[in-house]
């Protein structure tokens, strides 16, 4: 998400890079840059000037601190500004006191209302234990009740709606309906509509006034380009919004819209659609975003992925086999399929700091996954209990009966000894048992301070990729390196399963000896970092 | 009403804030300075011309401290000129023959932008002009998604072929164009499931009914038309580049044009990529989609009244 914001972003911090200081000059020079990158983005005009200056005085009104680079200084800036432009954090929808709380989704055709009805109306209910009724009001485009009808079915979610009742009569009733069935939030779907369509606004408005909602949200399309100010301006004064959810993030959206649109009406972003499936609905956050676009990742935001989909045991189970140095391919085949779970490929490496930028270029394909699951089923049990007995033979059978070749089962086998092998490693250092410790603790439970939290799932990450931890989000860490985490480094660390999927620019199989070392460093600034970091 | 009156009344909006913006910026005999010039590539800005705008009002600015470029009309002639030099030739873009029997089109495009209703605008269009259509609806995937296409062929009077939600959408493509074949309808509009562009499974879907097509009949689809939403933005551009990489797009329909979007990615779109503009997408009801005319259509966006 938003790849060319953050590579432009990238090379504006690039350009401050090796700089002692920070001189009028070079400020100028990035600020430049950061503008381009925002215009490139779709970020309105008039913001894109605004921000600019917001970045210019928190840049020149810093105090020089010693020992941080100038480019993490201007990262930080952007950061700051960032957050605020899209802030607050956390925001959440409003609860009526007495129920059923009314949600009214608006927005302009094709914007993804429909369907995001939906997806808030899963989320409500298996997130906050509520009882959603969908009620249909979109009675202009064909077939729109029978969509949201479809997907109530699917979600075994209610939907109500009556034929030849004018759109506010129909949500008139809903609410009323939802009182009578015990529903205690309604989601009212209405029809897309323009911003200039007075008319159709007026129904809009009509339907707020016979409904009292407690949440009016404008569903926005990441991908509009300027006009997603206008429009969203409008609605806002017709209908006094109270927030905002942006659709169609897993696309390549520049962000433009996401940037802009908080400061523009006021009202925060609540959630974000991030798929074509009904539970690809994500909860918004500022300082997570702004990390995103600046690629420094967004491990909080994995971690609580994780949290969801793999049971603390199972990773606890995980975490102390790695520990205790008696991994097996049993072991390596299990968290792979507990990794796969977070997510397809691409949506998960996205969060990983350093690799924003690298989107494009790693070219993740979630079959060449599929492959390597076959291979480990293609062996007996006993073989993944005791890879040491798999001679030539075995490995050939192995690779037929994935219908690989051989070499498949090598390079699986050698990335699996570099795996145990920075293991062991760990343990020497004793760097494990103290990580499996604070892990424990952290990796998968309360989330801590930023900086524990990248270290505890590196290392759970780090393991799963062959124990190359994914590069630090501290300031500049990750971001400033922009520039130079697009180099081979920040694969690098994607270590042994990247090798196997092969999907980055970097060459199959590159020795995993090299790799260990640099690992070991990044280990130990990693703990550093702990110390250090840990700004929320 | 001729085609450039009611184009110019569709485009109201977009007309209204370029051109009544450019008499804005030199209302009250302001003269030409940087001042202007800044103000000026705002404006064009939002009309989402992307880095287009830049590089025009750098032109303007080197012109007008030449001397050649001095006031509002010669900044207006000179904004007509480069914005048409953008778009491709007149008779590259616009409405096509379509002579093939049965002409297969297969309509392409990102979720929301428009694909289904700009179908049935094709094919109520089509229809009118006494062709045979059949209509595919190969999103299978969408809920309902085959229901809206039900309701608007109905409205049109043409036919539609249809299967389960779910079943394979290169099926029903299979299917639709055998049914024209034995039938003998003359244009096929197959409407197909919205994906976003970087999801690259379901654009090997998309191959996939582009293959299945072709290897029933030699030459289809004939025609592969990327409906775009007008209110997008610079990402328009990448859409249509991946679009037009997987499935060879051959024109493009831009939807939406009726709100305040400019459509600015359209220059954009055809200068960067050589896709012509086929329709343009200006409201609601059926008969609102008009060929594209480059000529008019600038004239449209920088007409005064």
């Amino acid at each position: 998400m938003f790849e060319s914001l953050t590579q432009r972003f990238s090379s504006a911090f690039a350009s401050l890079q090796g700089k002692k200081e920070l001189t009028d000059d070079n400020i100028e020079e990035g600020l430049r840059e950061v503008r381009a990158a925002l215009l490139e983005a779709d970020v309105h005009f008039q913001l894109a000037r605004e921000f600019v200056e917001n970045v210019r005085q928190r840049v020149v009104g810093q105090a020089v601190v010693p020992g941080v680079a100038p480019t993490e200084q201007f990262v930080h800036a952007v950061h700051a500004a960032l957050v605020e432009l899209m802030g607050p954090e956390d925001s959440a929808l409003e609860v009526a006191k007495s129920p059923p709380t009314v949600i009214l989704m608006a927005g302009l055709q094709g914007a993804g209302k429909t369907t995001t009805t939906a997806k808030l109306a899963r989320f409500l209910r298996d997130k906050h234990g509520r009882r959603p009724l969908l009620v249909a009001a979109d009675i202009k485009r064909p077939a729109a009740v029978e969509q949201l009808t479809v997907l109530g079915r699917k979600l075994d979610v209610p939907v109500f709606h009556e034929e030849g009742l004018t759109a506010p009569e129909v949500c008139a009733r809903g609410v009323a309906q939802a009182k009578a069935r015990g529903c205690d939030v309604v989601l009212l779907d209405t029809a897309g509509r323009l911003h200039i369509d007075d008319e159709l606004m007026e129904e809009l408005a009509e339907i707020a006034g016979r409904t009292n909602p407690h949440n009016q949200v404008l569903v926005v399309d990441a991908m509009t380009g300027q006009d997603a100010i206008r429009s969203a301006q409008v609605f806002h004064d017709r209908l006094n919004l109270t927030g905002v959810i942006l659709t169609k993030m897993d696309g390549d959206a520049r962000g433009g819209a996401a940037v802009s649109l908080k400061a523009v009406t006021g009202c925060p972003i609540l959630f974000l659609g991030t798929g074509e499936k009904i539970e690809d609905l994500d909860a918004f956050h500022a300082e997570r975003m702004a990390g995103r676009i600046l690629g420094m990742g967004d491990v909080v935001g994995l971690v609580e992925e994780a949290q969801e989909k793999i049971s603390e045991t199972e990773a606890q189970a995980a975490y102390e086999k790695m520990v205790l140095g008696s991994f097996t391919l049993e072991d390596m085949l299990a968290q792979i399929r507990m990794f796969r779970r977070l997510g397809p490929m691409k949506k998960v490496l996205g969060m990983l700091p350093g690799m924003g930028g690298l989107m494009d270029q790693v070219d993740v394909d979630d079959r060449k996954m599929n492959r390597l699951e076959a291979l480990f089923t293609s062996m007996t049990p006993r073989e993944r209990l005791h890879p040491e007995v798999l001679d030539m033979s075995r490995r050939r059978r192995i690779a037929r009966g994935s219908g690989q070749e051989s070499s498949a089962v090598n390079e699986l086998l050698k990335s699996f000894k570099a795996m145990k092998q920075v293991m062991k490693q760990m343990n020497k250092m004793g760097l494990g048992a103290k990580l499996g410790a604070k892990a424990k603790k952290n990796t998968l439970k309360g989330l801590s301070k930023d900086g524990e939290l990248a270290a505890d799932s590196g290392g759970l990450l780090g393991g799963l990729f062959g124990g190359g931890g994914p590069k630090l989000p501290g300031f500049g860490g990750g971001a400033a390196g922009g520039a130079g985490s697009a180099g081979p480094g920040g694969l690098g660390g994607l270590g042994g399963l990247g090798d196997m999927l092969g999907g980055g620019p970097r060459p199959m199989g590159s020795s995993a000896t090299r790799k260990s070392g640099s690992k070991r460093k990044q280990k130990q600034k990693r703990k550093k970092g702990r110390k250090g970091g840990g700004k929320r | 009403m001729g085609l450039f009156d009611r184009l110019k009344n569709r485009l109201t909006r977009t007309r209204s804030a370029l051109s009544d913006g450019i008499a804005g910026l030199f209302s009250g005999g302001r003269a030409m300075d940087d001042t202007l010039l800044a103000e000026l590539e705002e404006l064009l800005y939002t009309s989402d011309l992307g880095l287009l705008a830049t590089e025009i009002v750098e032109d303007l600015s080197r012109r007008h401290r030449r001397g050649e470029v001095r006031g509002e009309d010669d900044v207006r002639a000179s904004l007509r000129a480069t914005l048409l030099d953008r778009l491709p030739a007149k008779e590259e873009c616009g409405e096509i023959t379509l002579d093939a029997s049965p002409t297969v089109i297969l309509v392409v495009g990102v979720n929301g932008s428009g694909k289904t209703t700009s179908i049935a605008k094709l094919a109520h269009r089509f229809h009118t002009q006494g062709r045979q259509v059949l209509v595919g609806a190969c999103d299978t995937f969408r809920a309902a998604a085959a229901d809206q296409l039900e309701i608007w062929a109905d409205r049109s009077d043409v036919q539609i072929v249809r299967k389960d939600e779910g079943a394979d959408p290169a099926a029903v493509a299979f299917e639709a164009l055998e049914t024209a074949d034995v039938l003998g309808y003359d244009i096929v509009l197959l409407d197909t499931a919205g994906r976003l562009h970087t999801q690259k499974n379901l654009m090997d879907e998309l191959k996939k009914i582009h293959r299945v097509l072709g290897k029933k009949k030699e030459g289809a689809p004939h025609e592969v038309w990327l409906v775009i939403d007008g209110t997008n933005g610079q990402n328009a551009i990448q859409q249509a580049k991946l679009f037009t990489a997987a499935v060879e797009v051959t024109g493009v329909i831009v939807a939406k044009l009726d709100g305040t979007a400019k459509g600015g990615a359209v220059f954009a779109i055809t200068h960067e990529l050589g896709l012509p503009v086929r329709y343009i997408g200006t409201g609601e009801s059926l008969e609102l989609l008009e060929p594209f005319d480059p000529e008019a259509f600038v004239d449209a966006v920088l007409a005064t009244d």
